[in-house]
């Protein structure tokens, strides 16, 4: 590869409304988009905005759109992604933007606690351990979920969201998954309130593009499906 | 819409989706069968005048594909038109009952000599 | 019509959804075709002769097959949503779309 190859990048720059800007990037063996957008901000033009922080593919914080995808930057190679030498970089879909390439989160978490996301605790520190059997049917569909770094790059890729503002979304679903799957959770019932109806798991139309596209290997969709199955006492049972 | 309404809807989506599934089975082999040759409507009568079975089976086809349908269509409307709330469920509830009607009219009409 | 579409879950959706508005915009008029026949048979007769040209013809064979891919997409939902999860039934979506090639097939060599 030439060192003296460029790369025709365009980064979003501004609020909602905005445009994209072009900067020409030297190209390099092994480099990543986050290599690119950040020779853009040290050697171009300090005043863009944008998120890292591990670089190393653990965060999540670099996620953001590039050429249409949501991706971690961290973890994209540029050869992968610019076959003609071109690069698109814009914030994550689905989110609106504070600034440049920087979304505002707090819709995505704002939605994890609405699905009830939060462990909700049955014992305390004076009684025993307790025991949760790994190899158990429950504790293997937690364990399948549980990684999830919340990166929003799943919920960038959901048309499901993009379509149905109140829609939940397949990461805060994927964790309430997790926490009806575990056995020392004590908010079952109203867990599966909170995941249900038209902003819950019904109206995931197993599209797939969060399980296409989790840098964690996640199937958001699979867990969804569990909720689907879950919820039959929310439309059936007592209660209410 | 309570949370627990839009449940029973999609599970109202589902079950009906497995109904027609052997509703359409059943109908589609009808018709690959049936059009061999070209089709008449005294061939069409023929095999569905007086015939109760047949009756009871559109009309339950009938009844599952409205429902399903309208569920399908007020997905649709929500999120490729942005149309939610009592007015769309209005509606959406109508075009249930339209299908219905003329559905069963329909089965009349053939059933019915 | 950007982000990430060009997999087989989203092109499995996407055919579903606009199969079942056609087959929900079609379903009147096949009622209503059908409901002639209130009439006696001879209306749904000259119906049935004005439905004997080629571009009526093919547009039954496309609802057919629109038919067909409507229930093999809702077949595979169901296997989705109420089995045990399968990572390979990310196929299912191929599979679904033989069967209502197949469906289209038998129906276009019936005639």
């Amino acid at each position: 590869m030439s060192d003296a190859a460029k790369l025709r990048v365009r980064a979003w720059r501004g609020g909602a409304e905005g445009r994209f800007q072009e900067f020409e990037v030297p190209r390099r063996e092994s480099q990543t988009v986050l290599d690119v957008v950040t020779h853009i901000q040290r050697h171009l033009d300090p005043s863009l905005a944008y998120r890292f922080a591990c670089r190393v593919g653990m965060c999540g914080s670099c996620a953001m759109m590039v050429n249409g995808k949501p991706r971690w930057t961290c973890r994209t190679h540029v050869d992968k992604v610019a076959k003609d030498g071109r690069l698109e970089v814009a914030p994550l879909a689905n989110l609106p933007v504070i600034r440049d390439l920087v979304a505002d989160m707090r819709e995505f978490f704002d939605k994890w606690a609405r699905a009830r996301g939060q462990f909700a605790p049955t014992a305390t520190r004076a009684d025993a351990f307790a025991k949760v059997e790994p190899q158990s049917a429950a504790r293997r569909e937690a364990d399948a979920g549980i990684e999830c770094i919340g990166c929003a790059v799943c919920y960038a890729a959901c048309d499901v969201v993009s379509w149905n503002p109140q829609y939940l979304g397949p990461a805060a679903l994927n964790r309430a998954w997790t926490l009806v799957n575990d056995a020392r959770d004590g908010d079952k019932a109203g867990r599966l309130r909170a995941v249900a109806g038209d902003a819950g798991c019904h109206s995931c139309h197993t599209m797939m593009s969060c399980t296409e596209l989790c840098p964690k290997n996640l199937s958001p969709t699979r867990s969804i499906a569990g909720l689907k199955r879950a919820t039959r006492g929310v439309a059936f049972g007592e209660g209410e | 819409m309570s949370v627990r309404l839009e449940a029973r809807l999609w599970w109202a989506q589902r079950v009906t989706a497995a109904f027609l599934a052997f509703f359409v089975a059943v109908h589609l082999a009808t018709m690959i069968y049936a059009v061999r040759g070209g089709l008449t409507a005294a061939e069409i009568l023929a095999r569905t005048h007086g015939n109760a079975a047949w009756g009871l089976f559109y009309t339950l086809f009938v009844f599952a594909a409205a429902i399903h349908g309208a569920i399908g269509l007020r997905t649709i409307a929500a999120e490729w038109l942005g149309w939610r709330g009592t007015p769309a469920n209005a509606a959406v509830a109508l075009v249930a009952l339209l299908l219905a009607l003329l559905g069963l009219r329909a089965v009349a009409a053939v059933v019915i000599p | 019509m950007k982000r990430a579409r060009s997999h087989p879950g989203w092109w499995a959706f996407i055919v579903h959804r606009v199969s079942g508005i056609a087959l929900a915009l079609f379903l009147p008029a096949h009622f209503l075709a059908l409901g002639t026949a209130l009439s006696g048979g001879a209306r749904l007769d000259e119906f049935l002769r004005w439905t004997d040209r080629p571009l009526v013809k093919a547009a039954e064979w496309i609802l057919v097959m629109l038919l067909a891919a409507h229930l093999a997409g809702g077949l595979r939902l169901l296997a989705l949503e109420f089995l045990p999860w399968r990572d390979w039934q990310k196929s299912l979506a191929a599979l679904a779309a033989g069967f209502a090639l197949a469906a289209g097939l038998v129906f276009a060599l019936a005639r």
